[in-house]
């Protein structure tokens, strides 16, 4: 296979940033909460960004909040794929009036702004709870999974390989699960890296808009919002934490590009 | 060859409904009036160039699609089919021993040594070797994909099998081969096959019996020697002089 520096930059970079974030699981150099008499001091070697306007020590607080935000992402577009694969495997293969009917739904779903989807339904189920948010982004994200999986799927089934299994007479759920699914990789892989960093993107913006993670819970969409009150005093609290944002969504972007690359040399 | 039969084909049509904003429905048919009958172990040639509704009438034989008018009756059990492009026949995520499994695990009851026996023994049929079987369809060559798209066929015991040009995508020695192939597997397993084909000298290779299309419509049917010798239908004639 030919060398594909994308896959293996964004690899390196989303590997270090998960590392990071599965290491402050359980260790942090200071206790996130912890606070101390050294306030706003500039990032230094034992306080690698900085401390903020309780002395807490920056570093150990993204370290704890990336790892909320890469929960909530995961989560997110985990209910999104299994929903839109559900949807988009049934539509895509079937085809038919269920078809149209639930693509024009997911056209109107689109054309609102998924951050306004979401915050309806998060307002509906009550704002304030990690696990709100999770199911708000979730359910928002499943119309764009779905399309995009339907897409492979009417693709796929089309290949001679689908027929021969059809006569074959191997029961539907199989030829959807086993003889295709794995086809549509190719096109799954890259939307998730993509649906991953919306994920991140969205989670920040709502938390940063006050609906999404509040404390004693910390994401790095939230601290950038609190970072936003003492930018004139630390602004190395909103660098830091948004820079963190940047590169663990530009991280998973390079490994998105490079899947899309690789699919592309393949056949 | 006995005359027992295997499918009947009787005055069939088969169409589609034409259908937009501002046209009338229309009705266009494919396949005009098809009659003919397919033998116990005879190899059927079907000719005709693209769009005469060759591929059609195979797709109305498996049942994927409906005729309007006409019926067809077989006589064993569903047909099997060899498509023509190999590359799209196998399932480019597994390996060829799982593709040749599937079809041993959808129908027999089988235990995981029985279609290892079942898959070897139907390799060697096929005359593929077992370094095969750890390999993905995009490492083979178009002949062995073909031979496997066949195994898979064959692993389900038909009787009747339809090969929708099934080396028009191979090269000439490849197509020598797998043509040999057929015929052996014929005269070994008691098969019947619909040959389709465009190509007229395969199917004077390989055919006891052929059937000419054009436009939907069967315009000759015969032994392959007498037909190619003395074709009585005008299309025919031009479809030989172009063969030359």
């Amino acid at each position: 296979m030919k060398k594909n520096p994308y896959l293996t930059a964004g690899c390196l970079l989303a590997g270090l940033l998960a590392a990071m974030i599965v290491l402050g699981f359980f260790w942090t150099p200071y206790d996130p909460t912890a606070m101390s008499a050294e306030k706003f001091l500039s990032p230094s070697l034992r306080h690698l960004m900085g401390t903020d306007n309780f002395g807490r020590d920056i570093f150990s607080r993204v370290m704890e909040g990336a790892g909320t935000t890469l929960l909530i992402a995961v989560a997110t577009v985990a209910i999104g794929l299994a929903g839109g694969i559900l949807i988009g495997a049934l539509t895509g293969y079937f085809g038919g009036l269920a078809d149209e009917i639930l693509m024009r739904l997911g056209d109107v779903l689109t054309a609102f702004p998924s951050i306004l989807l979401a915050l309806v339904i998060i307002s509906l189920v009550g704002p304030g709870k990690t696990y709100n948010v999770v199911l708000s982004l979730g359910l928002v994200f499943i119309p764009s999974f779905a399309r995009v999986t339907r897409t492979a799927y009417a693709a796929v089934r089309e290949a001679n390989y689908v027929k021969i299994a059809q006569l074959m007479g191997v029961p539907k759920a199989r030829i959807l699960l086993v003889h295709i699914l794995p086809n549509t990789a190719s096109t799954l892989l890259p939307a998730i890296t993509i649906g991953f960093n919306n994920a991140v993107l969205a989670e920040a913006s709502m938390s940063y808009l006050g609906i999404g993670v509040t404390p004693p819970d910390a994401s790095l969409g939230y601290m950038l919002s609190e970072a936003q009150g003492m930018f004139t005093r630390a602004p190395w609290y909103a660098l830091c934490t948004g820079l963190v944002i940047v590169l663990l969504v530009f991280g998973v972007g390079l490994i998105g590009e490079g899947l899309q690359r690789r699919s592309g040399e393949v056949i | 060859m006995s005359g027992d039969l295997i499918l009947s084909v009787q005055q069939v049509t088969c169409g589609y409904h034409t259908r937009g904003l501002f046209q009338k429905k229309e009705y266009r048919p494919i396949l005009h009036d098809v009659t003919f009958d397919v033998r116990h172990g005879e190899i059927l040639g079907l000719v005709g160039e693209s769009g005469s509704g060759k591929t059609t009438l195979s797709r109305a034989i498996l049942g994927m699609l409906r005729p309007d008018a006409g019926q067809i009756v077989h006589y064993t059990k569903r047909p099997q089919m060899v498509f023509q492009d190999p590359y799209s026949s196998l399932n480019p995520a597994y390996s060829v021993e799982w593709i040749l499994e599937e079809p041993l695990r959808i129908y027999g009851k089988y235990d995981a040594a029985e279609r290892r026996r079942r898959v070897r023994e139907m390799l060697e049929r096929v005359e593929l070797p077992v370094e095969c079987l750890d390999a993905r369809p995009s490492e083979l060559s178009g002949g062995q994909r073909q031979r496997v798209s066949i195994a898979v066929a064959l692993l389900q015991r038909p009787r009747f099998l339809i090969a929708d040009e099934p080396v028009s995508a191979l090269d000439v020695t490849i197509q020598a081969q797998i043509l040999k192939l057929l015929k052996t597997l014929r005269s070994e397993l008691d098969l019947s096959y619909l040959f389709i084909s465009h190509d007229l000298n395969v199917v004077y290779q390989i055919c006891d019996r052929v059937l000419v299309m054009k436009q939907g419509r069967i315009v000759e049917q015969g032994d392959v020697e007498a037909v190619y010798a003395h074709p009585q239908a005008e299309y025919t004639r031009q479809l030989l002089a172009a063969a030359e």
